[in-house]
């Protein structure tokens, strides 16, 4: 359905001439989402995760690789092609509140993809907003209300309402539930499960809540500073973490136990900015297995096998063997 | 909403009787004799008295504060000492020569504000940006009366393009009054010539004014679409392939002008208290013009009469600002 490759998305900041740094927020990612399935993505914020999801859609500009969507090489679009990938993706954002008009009203914002892309007109247009409005639970005697009077599972409910107006194939779901209260992130997930199972949608589950992520994707990318780190189906990443990287995010979960088992130190120090990588392995200021000499000096190599995918030296040895 | 409304009206009577009360005690603890400059240099000390008398300054303040508010509600606004005639019918020549040059001069402040406002924020910190920076801190920093005096020497003596300064020629008739705006008036009764002179008098005045409102409308006009253009609705409307000019000049537009709209009813307000210089050296018969002559000869009535004026102007746009904002941001309107 979406196939990444080589993914490369800088950006150019500062000034002119010396001061010009580049910031590499994605730095070669390649993943493949095979039609209904939903894939997750996670990593601290500033990992690039977003940017992926937003590379994917075009909102941001590709700077490398290749984006294909649907058989079709997508990584230069002209007019056509972007109205074509435009009916195929679309998105869902973090906070439900900014990502609608505050001066439109639910019927005008749920419209909008439908006047833009299809000839519907009048009462049949309202007739398919009420319509989707109903397929995501919400009553149409919310048409004529604006985003201000809704609550925020409601909001992100019309969100997702106006993401499935035109049958997309894909849904990128940026961080979707973290804006929004606990009780209501569960009735949210459910139903983006539920509609997934009913519409076929294939979904790029970006998030920082790996709880989320393992309810409700199949597959999963750990992202750090702008690459993969890990890779593989969500139960085996999460029972049998391998990454130094992973095993860190998955000891960092809080356990609602009173006596919280023993997981060793967290992991400190915070992600190192995108600009100033460091050299070796990204993950080498604060991996607790650092092998002095290695990994701050030679970039990890990519180690595919039966378990998935790990970009760390601890498993090159183990790779070599067995490939 | 209606109760909103309501509120506002009955707060804005207070505070014209405040302004009332606050100007009427200052002219009148002023140390100058307004009888004795109206009864001329060669008046006797029998008929500075009688004047005095004639014009009831001969007793308490407050007396003549309440006497005054009466005669205000009744019509009456009293008699200019220096033109010999009713203050409300100065008021009705002059102040609508003010309202016309203030709101030709806010249009141009819109016209080009707006658009540059949305320009630099579009391109922003690119060259572009840095220029209409330069414009704006110009404006902001540039004296209205300097700057209306390097126009009057360029455009006028120099070009020969405009008229000095005045409202129309000498030797033209005015058009009769009907709303007594003088361009308006020309138009409606199809005197394209006089409306044409009108226009051709009123560009450099007007131009010199909107200086200061132009440069905070784009400024603020920039950062409020900064801000919006980041907001994930815009983000979004891209998403679903809506082209990037409906995207800037529709969407983020709408939304941004609301603060715009604010500054620019401010600077309305301001504006029309602050045409004093600009119709000093462009001769321009407004009410700034005749309020400092009355000012000059300590002539109460006008200048209370025009403070009145003003205020009550500055208020109601607002007041109306206020409304507006209700009426277009329905945050705004289930507020209030």
């Amino acid at each position: 359905m979406l196939s990444i490759e080589d993914l490369k998305v800088h950006f150019e900041i500062g000034k002119r001439g010396r001061d010009r740094k580049v910031l590499k927020a994605v730095d070669g990612v390649t993943l493949t989402l095979k039609k209904g399935e939903a894939y997750g993505l996670v990593g601290e914020s500033g990992s690039g995760k977003s940017t992926i999801g937003k590379a994917a859609l075009h909102l941001v500009p590709i700077t490398g690789g290749r984006l294909v969507i649907d058989h079709e090489d997508l990584t230069r679009i002209d007019q056509r092609s972007e109205k074509k990938l435009r009916r195929k993706a679309q998105m869902v954002f973090q906070d439900p509140h900014s990502a609608l008009n505050p001066r439109m009203t639910i019927l005008r914002s749920v419209s909008e993809p439908l006047v833009l892309h299809t000839p519907l007109r009048g009462a049949a247009l309202q007739a398919r907003v009420a319509e989707l409005l109903e397929t995501v639970g919400l009553s149409s005697q919310f048409l004529y209300r604006y985003p201000h009077e809704l609550s925020g599972g409601q909001k992100q409910r019309v969100c997702i309402a106006r993401a499935i107006a035109l049958n997309p194939d894909l849904l990128v779901l940026d961080e979707p539930t973290s804006a929004l209260d606990v009780s209501v992130q569960s009735q949210i997930l459910e139903f983006l499960k539920a509609l997934q199972a009913e519409l076929g949608l294939t979904y790029l589950f970006i998030s920082h809540n790996l709880a989320v992520v393992r309810y409700l994707c199949r597959r999963v990318a750990v992202m750090y500073l702008g690459v993969i780190v890990e890779e593989g189906e969500t139960e085996a990443v999460f029972n049998n973490p391998r990454h130094p990287y992973t095993q860190a995010l998955l000891k960092a979960v809080p356990y609602p136990q009173a006596v919280q088992p023993d997981k060793g130190p967290p992991l400190g120090g915070d992600i190192p900015s995108p600009v100033d990588l460091p050299p070796g392995c990204r993950f080498q200021t604060r991996c607790p297995a650092r092998v002095e000499g290695l990994c701050d000096k030679v970039a990890p190599p990519e180690i595919q096998d039966a378990g998935g995918l790990v970009r760390c030296h601890l498993f090159a040895e183990a790779g070599r063997a067995s490939g | 909403m209606l109760r909103f409304t309501l509120k506002r009206a009955v707060l804005m009577v207070f505070m014209l009787l405040g302004l009332l009360a606050i100007t009427f005690t200052i002219s009148h603890i002023a140390p100058s004799d307004p009888a004795a400059l109206a009864a001329g240099p060669d008046a006797n000390v029998e008929m500075i008295e009688r004047y005095r008398v004639e014009y009831g300054l001969d007793r308490p303040v407050y007396e003549q504060f309440v006497v005054y508010l009466g005669r205000l509600l009744t019509g009456n606004w009293g008699k200019s000492i220096h033109t010999t005639r009713m203050v409300w019918d100065d008021l009705l020549a002059y102040f609508p020569n003010t309202v016309e040059l203030v709101l030709f001069s806010i249009l141009i402040a819109i016209a080009i504000g707006v658009p540059l406002g949305v320009i630099a924020a579009v391109y922003q910190n690119r060259p572009v940006d840095h220029m209409i920076r330069i414009l704006t801190v110009t404006g902001v920093a540039m004296p209205m009366f300097w700057l209306g005096l390097m126009a009057q020497l360029y455009f006028a003596l120099y070009l020969e393009w405009f008229p000095l300064g005045g409202r129309i020629e000498m030797m033209t008739d005015p058009p009769r009054d009907i709303t007594h705006l003088l361009m308006v008036d020309a138009l409606l009764q199809g005197q394209f010539s006089t409306f044409v002179e009108a226009l051709h008098h009123i560009v450099l005045p007007a131009v010199a004014l909107c200086f200061p409102a132009l440069a905070s409308i784009i400024r603020v006009n920039r950062a409020e679409m900064l801000e919006t253009l980041n907001q994930d609705y815009i983000v979004n409307a891209r998403a679903q392939g809506l082209s990037t000019f409906r995207i800037v000049a529709v969407y983020a537009l709408k939304n941004a002008m609301l603060p715009t709209m604010a500054i620019i009813g401010l600077r309305f307000g301001w504006m029309l208290g602050g045409t004093v210089l600009v119709e000093t050296v462009f001769d321009w018969p407004g009410i700034g013009l005749y309020a400092v002559q009355a000012a000059i000869s300590s002539d109460f009535e006008p200048i209370m009469g025009a403070t009145i004026v003003l205020g009550f102007f500055f208020m109601m746009t607002n007041f109306l600002i206020d409304i507006i904002y209700g009426v277009l941001d329905p945050r705004v309107r289930d507020q209030v």
